[in-house]
Formats: C-alpha cells, sequence, structure tokens
C-alpha cells in the first residue's frame, strides 16, 4: 500500500464520528434503494437492467457514430458541440466564450466530469467567479474540500462544521439549524443566479436522437442554472449519449431508485438547444462540452469498456464494505468506491495508485446492486492482475516468485503437500508479525490450527 | 483539432470506420399499463401527497387557488385553461407576461406561481411541463410556492406512456421538465430539507 493511500485510510478509521456518519448516511440510502427495488415497489427491476445494460453496450461499441448523431441534432435546434480531450481545452473553451461575451459570474451545478477537471480553480486562476450551487457542493467550494460521495457530496459534514464555515466565509452569524443554514444558503446563491452570465451543467444523458441534455436533480439548482443565465454550457463525458429518448423510459426509473430510493428525482431536464421563438425565456445560447478525458483509452479492452456504462448513481458506494468503512476522501481521485476502483486505474493508469483494486474484499455487492450492471468484481481482479504484471516489469521479486512456485510444486504432490500439513501443525504459526508476511499479517488474524486435516477427517469418516 | 481525433481514436478502438452503419439497437423497452383514469388521478394524488406535496381534485378550480394565494401576490402562466377557469382575473394575480426580463423580475418576488401542467403522471406523483409560449420556466421555478392546476384527461400512467406519446420532446420544446415533489435535499446530515432552490411548497389540482 502507498503511505498516502494507507494514511488516509487510517486516518478515517480513528475517526468515531465520520465513521459514524459513513455508516449512517451510506446504510440510509442503502436501505431506501432495497425498498424502491424489492419485487413489490417495481417486479420488472431486473429486466430493466438487463435493459440498461445491452443499451449502453450498444451505445458504447457505436459510440462515434451516437456522438456525431448527437452533435447534428443539437446543431438542428440551434446549439453546438464542442469536443474537448482535457481539462486545459474545456477551461480554454469557457474562458475564450466568457471574454467573447463579457461574462464575469458563472453558476455552477453538481458535475462529477467538471471535478474530473478541477474547472473551478482553473477559471477562478483566470479572474472568472464560478459558484457551485448545488447545497452539498456550496459547502465543499467554500471548504475547498471535493466531494466525498457521487451523489451526497458533503456526506461528511456535520451541522456544526456548515456552521463553522458559513460563518467564517460568509460573514453570518453562526447557525446551526439546518433549515436555517439551507435558508441561507439558498438566499446567497438566488443572488448569484439572478446575476450570472453564464450556467454550467453537467448531464446525465445525452440523447442521439434528440440532441438533448438530460438532467437530474433534486434541489431546483439545475433548472436555475440551465435557464436563468443566457448561456447554458453543458459539460459531459463522452460515455453519457444513449440512442433514444425512449430508452429514458428504462434508465430514469433506474437512476433515482438506486440513487436514493426516490421513484424519480424531484427534477428530471430534457433541454436540448436554446429558446425556441416564443418561448418565453431560457437561454439564448447552448453549449455542450464533450469531453474525452481519458476515456478512449478504456475504449480498446473489450472486458473493461463496460466501465464506461456507469450513470453514477452511487448504489455501489452505499453497499461497499470498504467504502463504509474508508469512505470517500481515502480514494485518490474524484471517484470514489467500488466504481472509482475500477475507473481511476484505467483513467490515470494502475501504478497511479497500485493499492486500489486490491483494496476489496470481492464480496461482489457492488456488481449486484449495479443498475446497469457493471462486473465490477470481475474488472478489480483483472485490474489486481494488469497490476501486478506492470509491478513484475518494474521490479520482480524475485522471493515472492520462488515462494509461488515452491507452493504450486507443493500443491501439486499430495503425499508431500500432506507432511508438510502435519510438521506444520505440530510447529504452530510463527509467533510475531515480523518477516515478509508482516505487513500482510499485521491486518490479519490467522484461524487457530486444527488437530486433523480435511484429508484424513475424510478418511475416517 | 479536437473532435476529428477524439472520433479517431474512439473509431481506431472499437474497429470501425468513418461513418460506418450501426446495427440496429435493442428495441426501446416501453409497456404502457391499462390503468382507468380513476386510478390514474387517485395515484397521483397519492404520491404528491406522499411527497409532502398538497394534491386536490376539483371542479372548482377557482375557488381552491383563490383561497390557497389568499392575500398573496401571484403570477401565472398564460396556458389558455388558467383564463377559461378564472384563475387568472383572481386578485393578486398577474398573467399574460411575454417579456423573459419582466417575467423575471415578477418571479423573483412573487409568492406564488400558477401553472397548468402538459401531463402528469399518476405512477410517480410527476408534472411534466413543456416550455412554449404558455409556460415558461422561472415560474414553476422561482417563487417559494407552486400550484399547477391539471385537466384530468391529462394524467398519463407513467413514464412509458409519455414516452410513447411523446417519442422525440425535442421536436416539440426547447425544455421539458418532469417535476416530482416539492423541492427538497438532504446535503447536510442527510437531513431533508424542502424548498432549497426551487419551491418548498406544491400543490396539485385535478380538474
Amino acid at each position: 500500500m502507498s503511505t498516502e493511500f494507507d494514511q488516509k485510510v487510517h486516518v478515517t478509521l480513528a475517526d468515531a464520528n465520520l465513521q459514524l456518519a459513513i455508516y449512517t448516511a451510506t446504510g440510509r440510502l442503502k436501505e431506501k434503494r432495497i425498498e424502491a427495488v424489492a419485487p413489490d415497489a417495481l417486479p420488472d427491476y431486473q429486466e430493466l437492467r438487463t435493459q440498461a445494460n445491452a443499451i449502453k453496450k450498444h451505445a458504447i461499441d457505436n459510440l462515434d457514430h451516437y456522438l456525431e448523431q448527437f452533435e447534428r441534432n443539437v446543431a438542428a435546434h440551434g446549439g453546438k458541440v464542442v469536443y474537448c480531450k482535457d481539462g486545459t481545452e474545456v477551461a480554454d473553451f469557457v474562458l475564450a466564450l466568457a471574454k467573447e461575451r463579457a461574462a464575469h459570474l458563472i453558476v455552477k451545478s453538481k458535475s462529477m466530469t467538471t471535478e474530473e477537471v478541477d474547472l473551478n480553480e482553473r477559471l477562478e486562476h483566470h479572474g472568472l467567479e464560478s459558484v457551485e450551487t448545488d447545497l452539498g457542493e456550496y459547502i465543499l467550494q467554500l471548504a475547498r474540500e471535493r466531494p466525498y460521495h457521487i451523489v451526497a457530496p458533503a456526506l461528511h459534514m456535520t451541522r456544526y462544521q456548515v456552521a463553522d464555515l458559513f460563518e467564517r466565509c460568509l460573514h453570518v452569524p453562526r447557525e446551526t439549524v439546518i433549515e436555517k443554514q439551507t435558508a441561507l444558503a439558498r438566499s446567497v446563491l438566488r443572488q448569484k443566479f439572478l446575476a450570472a452570465d453564464i450556467g454550467i451543467s453537467g448531464a446525465n444523458f445525452l440523447v442521439a436522437d434528440s440532441g438533448a441534455v438530460v438532467i437530474v436533480e433534486n434541489e431546483g439548482n439545475a433548472r436555475l442554472t440551465t435557464s436563468a443565465p443566457r448561456i447554458h454550457i453543458a459539460i459531459a463525458g463522452i460515455e453519457k449519449v444513449i440512442p433514444r429518448a425512449q430508452d429514458l423510459a428504462t434508465f430514469l426509473k433506474l437512476l433515482a431508485r438506486s440513487a436514493t430510493g426516490q421513484l424519480l428525482s424531484v427534477y428530471t431536464s430534457f433541454l436540448s438547444g436554446p429558446r425556441r421563438a416564443g418561448e418565453i425565456d431560457g437561454p439564448d445560447e447552448f453549449y455542450v462540452v464533450l469531453l474525452d478525458n481519458g476515456r478512449t483509452r478504456l475504449l480498446p479492452d473489450k472486458a473493461k469498456r463496460q466501465s464506461l456504462y456507469c450513470i453514477r448513481c452511487g448504489a455501489c458506494l452505499n453497499t461497499c464494505p470498504v467504502y463504509r468503512k474508508i469512505g470517500g476522501h481515502s480514494f485518490p481521485w474524484v471517484y470514489s468506491g467500488p466504481i472509482g476502483a475500477i475507473l481511476t486505474p484505467q483513467f490515470m493508469g494502475v501504478q497511479h495508485e497500485p493499492a486500489l483494486p486490491f483494496a476489496s474484499s470481492l464480496c461482489g455487492a457492488c456488481g449486484e446492486v449495479c443498475p446497469v450492471k457493471i462486473d465490477i468484481p470481475k474488472i478489480l481482479l483483472e485490474l489486481r492482475s494488469d497490476t501486478r504484471k506492470a509491478d513484475a516489469r518494474e521490479h520482480q521479486n524475485r522471493l515472492e516468485r520462488l515462494g509461488f512456485r515452491a507452493f504450486a510444486w507443493l500443491m501439486t504432490h499430495p503425499r508431500l503437500f500432506e507432511m508438510a500439513g502435519r510438521i506444520g501443525r505440530s510447529m504452530g504459526w510463527p509467533a510475531g508479525t515480523k518477516g515478509p508476511l508482516g505487513a500482510w499479517l499485521s491486518e490479519r488474524d490467522l484461524p487457530p490450527l486444527p488437530a486433523h486435516s480435511f484429508r484424513e477427517m475424510w478418511r475416517r469418516r | 483539432m479536437s473532435r476529428d481525433n477524439i472520433l479517431h481514436r474512439i473509431r481506431t478502438a472499437l474497429g470501425r470506420g468513418a461513418g460506418q452503419a450501426v446495427a440496429e439497437p435493442p428495441p426501446a423497452r416501453i409497456r404502457v399499463p391499462e390503468v382507468a383514469l380513476e386510478a390514474r388521478v387517485a395515484s397521483l394524488l397519492e404520491r404528491v401527497r406522499a411527497l409532502a406535496g398538497e394534491a386536490w381534485e376539483s371542479t372548482d378550480p377557482r375557488g381552491l387557488v383563490a383561497n390557497a394565494i389568499a392575500g398573496k401576490t401571484a403570477i401565472a402562466s398564460n396556458a389558455p385553461c388558467l383564463a377559461e377557469w378564472g384563475i387568472t382575473s383572481l386578485p393578486g394575480v398577474r398573467s399574460g407576461i411575454t417579456d423573459r426580463e419582466e417575467l423575471r423580475e415578477l418571479c423573483a418576488v412573487a409568492d406564488v406561481g400558477i401553472t397548468s401542467a402538459d401531463y402528469a403522471l399518476g405512477d410517480t406523483g410527476t408534472l411534466v411541463m413543456l416550455a412554449s409560449p404558455r409556460e415558461a420556466r422561472m415560474i414553476s421555478l422561482l417563487p417559494p410556492a407552486h400550484i399547477a392546476v391539471v385537466p384530468r384527461g391529462r394524467i398519463l400512467t407513467g413514464l412509458d406512456e409519455l414516452f410513447s406519446l411523446l417519442p422525440n420532446p425535442a421536436e416539440l420544446t426547447s425544455s421539458m421538465v418532469l417535476i416530482t415533489g416539492p423541492s427538497r435535499t438532504a446535503d447536510i446530515e442527510q437531513i431533508l430539507v424542502r424548498g432549497v432552490h426551487g419551491p418548498g411548497s406544491l400543490t396539485v389540482v385535478v380538474v
């Protein structure tokens, strides 16, 4: 384990309040999901998962076709699609547009994709004010932290921490009542919405046959972001495209249920192009930024390509026994939990955080709850293999290789195996946690040695 | 240019040629159940109430709305049915705005926004609002309370029926919004708070 990952994990494990916060919040989301997809609540849940998987597979396998179709249809409705390979290109595009339109204030609704490329920091660096408007994201922006969870970004913070933060950053009297904190954020952000020149949103889906961007949310900040300012820019990963508006009948039933247990999120916006002739309000300009940022690197591998099916519901985080202990900030990149453990190594390279695919008990819960049926456990295994191969290329551990070769030889010689077992049992486990297995044993307890081996018992039965 | 680079990288990775045809996607999964109108209405009312909204079935929408907005300022959309039912002529109600800036200023200070809805979904308690000269986006968004008056014939079973009626909503509008309950957040300690950016109060009146 790298020291940084290791340290963050230990800090989280030692913080009793944080442990309680993570466990309670994920537990609640998990329970709500289970109720919402139970057979009496959603009888065709499994068929919907199968359908969602089939559509995502088809869309990703023909990604270029659907992106071009999407692009044509956005243009047909008066919008414009911009392809960007990385965060620098996204920032350059937004900065150039802001300069041309003399824009200064940007409101932003929640988007994991923009977190990937640190968009706010890049824009602020060039003198633009870019304000997060989702309550949780706003809190995190003030605290200068990144999201703790895909759908519950400020899951780790208490009302008292929020009170301190608001007092310090907004220069208001300390307020610890959550309703009043929310009202305060509403009034501060309302002024921003009404004054903003540009709204930047993410996208949950890009609909190819309509040229539409679909955004789901509960607060109303995404609706304000996309319809109050004169310019709307949606920033989305290229993998978000689905073929038809009709496919939303499948995805929308799965997304909110898997994320929070709601039947639908409070607001689902289906947006295509700027406001049309006769429409009273809405933006005059509509842009969709299609971001690569490493996604095309995942495409050649047919087995792991399915990582791009993810619809960011967060169900795998809530159900993961590892995430529920080590939390979101232990993870080395913006995506945490099981999906983070498979996306990060593929986007950043397996050497970025080699411990990541191994920080899993492979219990399989993440694969079971995934609404689009991504086989996360299998991908974790493949990434472990990739990591080991990369590792072996860098520095082959001769002792380890020798050890495994000896083990393989012993396992294929039953008599010798049995004899070794007898000798081992009579000697007992080595005491202490030193030696080459020290690090491994420091986190694990060995089971007591049995008096007889299984083979002996089998013979005597 | 990044566009061509990215598309080229995608095609190379997938082993596809430029402009190569694709197989038909799996058929869209649309299942419209048979549900009687009475049951759709009942379900809509029940779902909206379960989300802490208010829901009424009424033959006198004018009286109901008059009660709800007594002593308050309201802005009503240009939906013809609101005028037909006499809602736009209630005291304190502004309507007939077609200018964006004027509408926005009014919405920012109004206590209540009154709209109709193009459709409602019985099984989820959802309003479906298409932006048009009749319905602006801001009326259901900026004021702290939203009242939607919906003719009962507009109540569908659910998402599947909506997308079978509107297979491509982009042909009709730049913005279709589904509204399921009042605006809410649980971002601080998972405590549910209503009315964070959108209306904290939602009333659905079925006529």
